[in-house]
């Protein structure tokens, strides 16, 4: 019975989001308060019926309900609870589910939280979320229905791969869908203050949380994913610039220049169309992932089952949405006024300069993902670009966008000189050149050296911008009043330090790994050893175990450095005879400066056994850094909230808030 | 109205058309328009040995052609199924090594085992592309005859192996049974 609630709950919400969006759009043409008023009912009714199918849906898979298709292809009885449960939107159908649900969600958070807007502008905001969200439980209704029956009901279900039953991989979809959709707000806002052809800072005060949220959630969403492959996959890498990889990638670059973007529509009302135009972006790339991991129009390691139809439909959205988005900008965006000039030394110039940089390595992830997709569609010529390409052309692209993020946050608005700023930049570069030349010298790499000094210079520019914001040297700056002072500092400070810190400490460890690591295989004799960066891995003998429904091999692996011993390493051979399947089991010893891995393959006491053993220097600090990235993203959220709690002031320029 | 207000939409019309396209060369379609082909004609490298390798060495018996290279990381996660697959010696299997360097090749099959009785050195995209590889791992079921039964996009997984191709594999075998008893 819970599957056809499921489906009538769905039914209805499409049918109460497309009223919502009809109401939203037509109540603020003609002003009419009951219309908009139905349109904010409608979408808090909506956000109700998709959470009751989401959780129908759960239930089916947490009770094991066979008798609905999805559970019985997807499930099994012998499955840990928390996996039965995180498999509901382990598939295609289900995740799709939770898509929506998160979009039903914002829309209502819209409502919730957008007492103080303009009514007519927050209808319109409302109303295009819920035509959005009618697109996308359509698709759901007509071309993957989560709530399809089986008959005749099977004994068990087939289960889900193994390799997806894993903490990481079930948190992954949902912070990756809180990023996506999220951004969704700011394209609903920018498609309404378009309609209503009037933008001013407080719409730009307006968006800047929610993006703030959407992009630290996507920020999570991408490093479990990277965790996982890293540990899971054991390709020994954290980033393959796989296709869906990227694709989660580029809305997360887009959205931080929009991130930036709307500090200075905030704080100077320049820069709005520009805005604009990155909230549609943003959201569109998120809608164009979509397009590409459920098409199967690129190849992938990650790709759902492919099917055309869908992508009939994911594409007809696409139009829809972005198209029409678009095409409204170039109509409409002429009437949105200029804001503020500004000069070349400025904070303005700065976040031009943030812009202009992410916006080309968003294109330039962009070009080669598609790359591929184009070649085929004009030669016929099957292609795929590889890591190189990404790495030398995004690698230069990022190294100017940290060189300048050190700086800007230290200008003022809009006019400034380097002459001011001067005796700080020196210091920063008395830090960043000795570690520099030191890196080159010690490291004997040029690539490193440059990357380990950009990361410093990022940490002491973002530093001394906590110096100028506490007046440190000032009059009075004893400890305890600058500790005072630190404390006073808005939260947006210390969100935008975390986010600078954070890029600065990942700089650290992808340059680290891309310079350092090291790996190496060999076939070992029990006793024999492989030295690695100063590390040796000596086998020291090989135990054999029955596990319940295996076989298995383990290796003991000391590690030694200098004489004294690191760790002991048990890489693990599992032989699963039903299955008639090998699984490799590699073994890490996780430390702050780096990880050592070793794996075991096949072999016997007289030819040795293959092993395989990594160096990962500094790996660790990648995804801390982009932790600290959205814990700044957090930080700076919980500042804004008073700001849009608030009535708007009846000025549209100079907001209160320092912007960061 | 500004031309520069309607870059953005423009260039999405460019993007939507391409991606219009890419609908229609799924790679799911690909496989239907080749199944029952016979193999291509073609005379390329062995990896392994000074030999050359034509169409005429796929004949005779129920074979897995399976498309890698040492730069494919999906590649290394359904090797331990080719592995297995090899131990028991349950199918020939040969291998097309695409867009590789020879020795990376050979490090990178001796580092984690050699499961193909034959390989096919491809290094210029030449069979590949005449069979319609959309990316690699990709796998094709041929039978006895030399004709293209399956393919498989995507790692070999032990459950793809058990509910694909082994039974793709077991109705070739019969339907080979069959002539043979008829004639």
């Amino acid at each position: 019975m819970h599957a056809e609630i499921g489906q009538i709950a769905l039914i209805l919400a499409l049918l109460i989001s497309a009223l919502q969006g009809w109401m939203g759009l037509q109540g603020a043409h003609q002003n009419d308060r009951r219309a908009m008023l139905f349109a904010d009912r409608a979408a808090v009714a909506q956000a109700w019926l998709c959470i009751l199918a989401f959780g129908l849906l759960a239930y089916a898979f947490v009770i094991s309900d066979f008798s609905v298709k999805l559970v019985a292809t997807n499930s099994h009885t012998t499955k840990p609870m928390i996996y039965k449960f995180s498999g509901t939107w382990g598939n295609h159908e289900g995740s799709m589910l939770l898509w929506i649900m998160v979009m039903a969600l914002f829309g209502a958070a819209m409502v919730w939280f957008g007492k103080t807007l303009p009514s007519s502008l927050r209808a319109r905001a409302v109303a295009i979320q819920g035509l959005t969200t009618t697109g996308f439980l359509a698709f759901l209704i007509f071309t993957s229905n989560p709530f399809e029956r089986l008959s005749p009901i099977p004994e068990n279900g087939i289960g889900l791969n193994p390799l997806l039953q894993d903490p990481g991989l079930a948190l992954h979809p949902p912070f990756l869908y809180l990023g996506y959709v999220g951004f969704s707000v700011a394209f609903s806002f920018a498609v309404a203050a378009l309609i209503e052809g009037r933008v001013d800072a407080i719409w730009a005060r307006w968006i800047r949380p929610w993006v703030l949220l959407a992009w630290s959630f996507l920020t999570i969403g991408i490093v479990l994913g990277s965790v996982w492959a890293y540990y899971e996959l054991g390709w020994g890498g954290w980033w393959f610039w796989d296709p869906v990889e990227n694709v989660s990638f580029m809305p997360w670059l887009a959205g931080t220049a929009l991130l930036h973007s709307t500090l200075v529509a905030q704080a100077r009302g320049s820069f709005i169309r520009w805005t604009l135009l990155l909230a549609i972006t943003t959201f569109s790339l998120s809608l164009v992932g979509t397009f590409i991991v459920r098409s199967g129009v690129l190849t992938s390691v990650h790709a759902f089952a492919v099917d055309p139809d869908r992508g009939i439909f994911i594409l007809g959205l696409l139009i829809l949405s972005t198209g029409g988005a678009l095409a409204l900008y170039a109509l409409r965006s002429g009437k949105i006024a200029h804001g503020a000039s500004f000069e070349a030394e400025s904070r303005e110039a700065g976040l031009v300069l943030n812009n202009v940089m992410l916006v080309v390595s968003t294109a330039t992830v962009f070009l080669g993902t598609f790359y591929p997709l184009v070649i085929d569609a004009m030669t016929g010529d099957k292609i795929t670009v590889g890591p190189p390409y990404f790495e030398l052309t995004f690698g230069p692209i990022m190294a100017v966008l940290i060189l300048f993020m050190a700086v800007a946050p230290l200008m003022k608005w809009r006019s400034d000189s380097w002459k001011r700023i001067q005796k700080t930049l020196l210091i920063m570069a008395a830090l960043a050149v000795p570690l520099t030349i030191a890196v080159a010298i010690f490291g004997n790499t040029v690539f490193g050296a440059l990357g380990m000094g950009l990361a410093v210079w990022l940490f002491a520019g973002t530093i001394a911008n906590y110096a100028r914001k506490m007046r440190v040297g000032e009059s009075k700056s004893n400890l305890g009043n600058l500790f005072k002072r630190f404390s006073l500092l808005p939260g947006a400070t210390h969100g935008f330090a975390l986010a600078h810190l954070g890029l600065a400490v990942c700089t650290v460890g992808v340059v680290a790994m891309g310079v350092w690591s090291d790996e190496e295989v060999d076939r070992l004799k029990i006793g024999e050893s492989i030295t690695l960066s100063g590390y040796e891995f000596r086998l020291e003998g090989i135990d054999r175990a029955r596990g319940p429904n295996f076989v298995s091999e383990t290796g003991r692996v000391v590690i030694e450095r200098g004489g004294r011993s690191v760790a002991t390493l048990n890489p693990e051979q599992r032989f699963y005879p039903v299955e008639r399947n090998n699984t490799t089991e590699g073994a890490m010893e996780i430390g702050a400066m780096r990880i050592l891995y070793a794996a075991k393959g096949e072999g016997n006491e007289e030819d040795g056994w293959v092993v395989s053993v990594y160096y990962h220097p500094l790996v660790i600090w990648i995804w801390i850094g982009a932790l600290m990235m959205a814990v700044g993203g957090f930080v700076s959220v919980a500042d804004r909230r008073h700001a849009f709690a608030r009535r708007p002031a009846s000025t549209p320029s100079a907001p209160p808030i320092p912007a960061e | 109205m500004s031309w520069s207000r309607i870059v953005p939409v423009a260039l999405f019309v460019v993007l939507t058309i391409f991606l219009a396209i890419g609908l229609t060369r799924d790679p799911s379609v690909i496989p239907t328009e080749m199944i029952d082909r016979e193999m291509p004609q073609f005379e390329l490298p062995e990896l392994r040995e000074e030999t050359t390798v034509t169409e005429a060495d796929l004949v005779g018996e129920i074979a897995l052609v399976n498309v890698f290279g040492s730069w494919c990381v999906a590649c290394l996660q359904e090797h331990p199924t080719l592995m297995q697959l090899s131990r028991d010696d349950t199918v020939k299997i040969v291998g097309v090594n695409w867009r590789d360097d020879r020795v990376d090749a050979l490090d990178w099959l001796e580092e984690h085992g050699d499961p193909y009785d034959t390989i096919i050195f491809d290094e210029e995209s030449d069979l590949v592309i005449e069979i319609g590889v959309t990316g690699a791992p990709e796998t094709f079921v041929l039978d006895p005859d030399g004709r293209i039964r399956y393919k498989q996009i995507g790692p070999i997984t032990p459950e793809v192996w058990k509910d694909t191709i082994r039974p793709v594999i077991e109705a070739i075998e019969l339907e080979a049974a069959g002539e043979a008893a008829s004639s």
